[in-house]
């Protein structure tokens, strides 16, 4: 049925190739695509660049409306991709990274809504990225893949919206860099979205931000094996640079009361200190892993592609002030931060806030006490669960 | 809304403060709890509602009832709010709780082009019986908390409130005494109310 709908509503002109897969997780109704565009006329970029063509891996939760008004835009962070919630196999391990907010009677309720997330350009689950290959040279792209920004991410996730027949956007919502898309969104297509719920986001980040994801791609391109970028079908990958960087951002994600609460200084194997430079402490081996673990996964050019989109985003740029780079915005919007998130802190969401007053928008906003740093908004909490269900509901 | 109208047949308060704020204005609720008034308001009197809230709960049943309301302190003060942005301000029993309730009532009016005060009365006959016959702080349906564990940080008077609003140029319009009795209902108390309401509420204007 949905399938149907879906091609029903594709455009041509602007859809190259189409092809969805049934999944597994009947509730959730997970419908994984990939939708390829900008091949003839390629997407113009915020740095004055054309690139195309893209291929957008997307995953679809739930049934779009009749009148195609239910649809929810799930945005996702640094390290994220396109399947949000639920298993595609019984036997997959994990389940989806919001997997504690999408589903059937949770907040964003794949009973009422059609939820739709995509895996961002630039990235590497899907969506073409570096590590994707350059149709004119049959290798990956590497370092000649072009500088992208979250902008140029919204026009590709805006591609995607339009090809699936949809026009109007129940909400848009995301948690860090993916709360800076939804703003980007909104002030991009105003008239296509109707309320915003920005999650642990800012309007730009803060130098101290900045600074950490130049030491992470400092310690990715430090690694010899990186080899300025082409390392793709290498024996030698830039593990080791990559986990380092992921050590870090780890750090930043995490607040030092979560981390006391999380491993105190316990020692991970023996109950004595070894007088050796080994991983003794729990904090110490869980980095590791979190950055072992992360290599497997994620590409290494990406995370340096995908950091410098954060730090360019500034959401005011080109206008005199934030109030009036949201002028044109209609939506209702609820800003969500969290008490002990120093790296995307309260007063960057108060100032979201305030430049939203004063144009007259519709805006809820709550700090939550939360003790896991920058990353509480992945996590399970019944306040913000119960902010944005109530939010939701409440969208006309 | 037969509820609402049922509640406002024993909230002598809510029903003055809804005959007094116009159709489709503009209202700010600083303090606005989880939304009650705000949305009865809304439902009524077609207003405009803004709240302002500190207890993150509280701010996620107002959002439950679709009401915009924003986490705030109000001890900071409201600068970012421009003067007279709204038609009425509603300062509900939250002024006790202030650390500066003079700065508090100047804001208030400065972003409001009327405000409606409400506030115990300390000089409500039990208080002073406490205090002067039994000797301990008084306990009363509108100051229900122990000395210890009080969320109040200021105790006034009616006549107290009159001279303040002399002396900072606030000209009070409207005043309406109240005593709660059981239930959740109250009534208006016309004669000696500084001895005989435990509460009131004050319509405010700048002179």
């Amino acid at each position: 049925m949905i399938e149907q709908v879906l091609v029903l509503s594709l455009s041509k002109q602007t859809i190259e190739r189409y092809n969805t897969t049934m999944s597994f997780s009947e509730e959730l109704n997970i419908k994984q695509g990939v939708f390829t565009f900008a091949g003839d006329s390629k997407l113009p970029l915020q740095s004055g660049r054309e690139f195309g063509p893209i291929s957008v891996a997307y995953e679809t939760y739930g049934v779009l409306s009749k009148d195609k008004c239910n649809a929810i835009l799930l945005l996702h962070a640094l390290s994220g991709d396109a399947h949000v919630a639920g298993k595609h196999n019984k036997e997959d391990k994990k389940t989806g990274w919001w997997d504690v907010m999408v589903g059937p009677g949770k907040p964003f309720d794949t009973n009422k809504y059609f939820v739709i997330c995509s895996n961002v350009l630039g990235g590497c689950s899907g969506t073409t990225g570096p590590s994707s290959l350059d149709p004119l040279t049959k290798k990956p792209y590497a370092m000649t893949f072009p500088v992208i920004t979250i902008e140029d991410m919204v026009n590709a996730q805006h591609a995607l919206v339009k090809s699936l027949g949809i026009d109007c956007l129940y909400s848009i919502s995301g948690g860090s860099m993916g709360g800076m898309q939804a703003l980007k969104w909104v002030q991009m297509y105003p008239e296509m979205i109707k309320s915003v719920v920005a999650i642990a986001t800012t309007t730009k980040l803060s130098p101290q931000a900045i600074a950490f994801n130049e030491v992470g791609r400092q310690a990715i391109i430090s690694d010899p094996a990186w080899n300025k970028g082409d390392y793709y079908g290498k024996k030698e990958l830039p593990r080791k640079g990559l986990s380092i960087a992921r050590m870090l951002g780890h750090i930043t994600y995490l607040s030092e009361e979560g981390m006391t609460r999380k491993f105190g200084r316990q020692l991970s194997s023996s109950q004595q200190f070894q007088y050796e430079f080994l991983t003794e402490f729990q904090v110490e081996s869980y980095l590791h892993y979190q950055g072992q673990r992360f290599t497997e996964r994620f590409d290494a050019n990406s995370y340096i592609y995908l950091t410098k989109a954060i730090d360019y985003f500034d959401l005011s740029s080109g206008y005199n002030s934030l109030e009036e780079a949201l002028a044109m915005v209609k939506s209702k919007f609820l800003v969500l931060s969290y008490s002990s998130d120093w790296l995307f802190p309260t007063y960057q969401s108060d100032e979201l806030v305030k430049a939203l007053r004063k144009n007259n928008i519709d805006v809820s906003f709550c700090e939550i006490n939360a003790d896991y740093g920058h990353d509480s908004f992945l996590l399970q909490n019944d306040l913000h669960e119960k902010l944005i269900h109530g939010f939701l509901e409440n969208v006309k | 809304m037969k509820r609402v109208l049922k509640m406002l047949e024993k909230r002598k308060d809510l029903e003055a403060i809804l005959n007094y704020i116009e159709e489709g204005s503009r209202v700010l609720d600083i303090g606005c709890g989880d939304g009650s008034l705000l949305y009865t308001l809304k439902k009524i009197k077609k207003i405009q509602a803004f709240g302002l809230e500190i207890d993150e709960e509280k701010i996620a049943e107002c959002v439950s009832k679709g009401l915009s309301v924003i986490q705030y302190d109000l001890n900071k003060g409201l600068p970012d709010y421009q003067d007279k942005a709204f038609d009425f301000v509603i300062l509900s029993q939250t002024l006790q709780q202030v650390a500066r309730p003079d700065q508090a009532i100047k804001e208030v009016v400065r972003v409001g082009k009327k405000a409606i005060v409400s506030v115990p009365n300390f000089g409500f006959w039990k208080c002073r019986f406490d205090l002067f016959f039994k000797g301990k702080t008084p306990v009363t349906k509108a100051l229900p908390h122990m000395w210890y564990n009080t969320p109040n940080l200021r105790v006034l008077t009616i006549k107290d409130f009159n001279d303040f609003c002399q002396e900072i140029g606030v000209r009070i319009i409207k005043t309406i005494p109240l005593l709660s009795s059981e239930g959740d209902s109250e009534k208006i108390i016309s004669l000696f109310s500084n001895l005989r309401a435990d509460y009131c509420v004050f319509m405010l204007e700048t002179k």
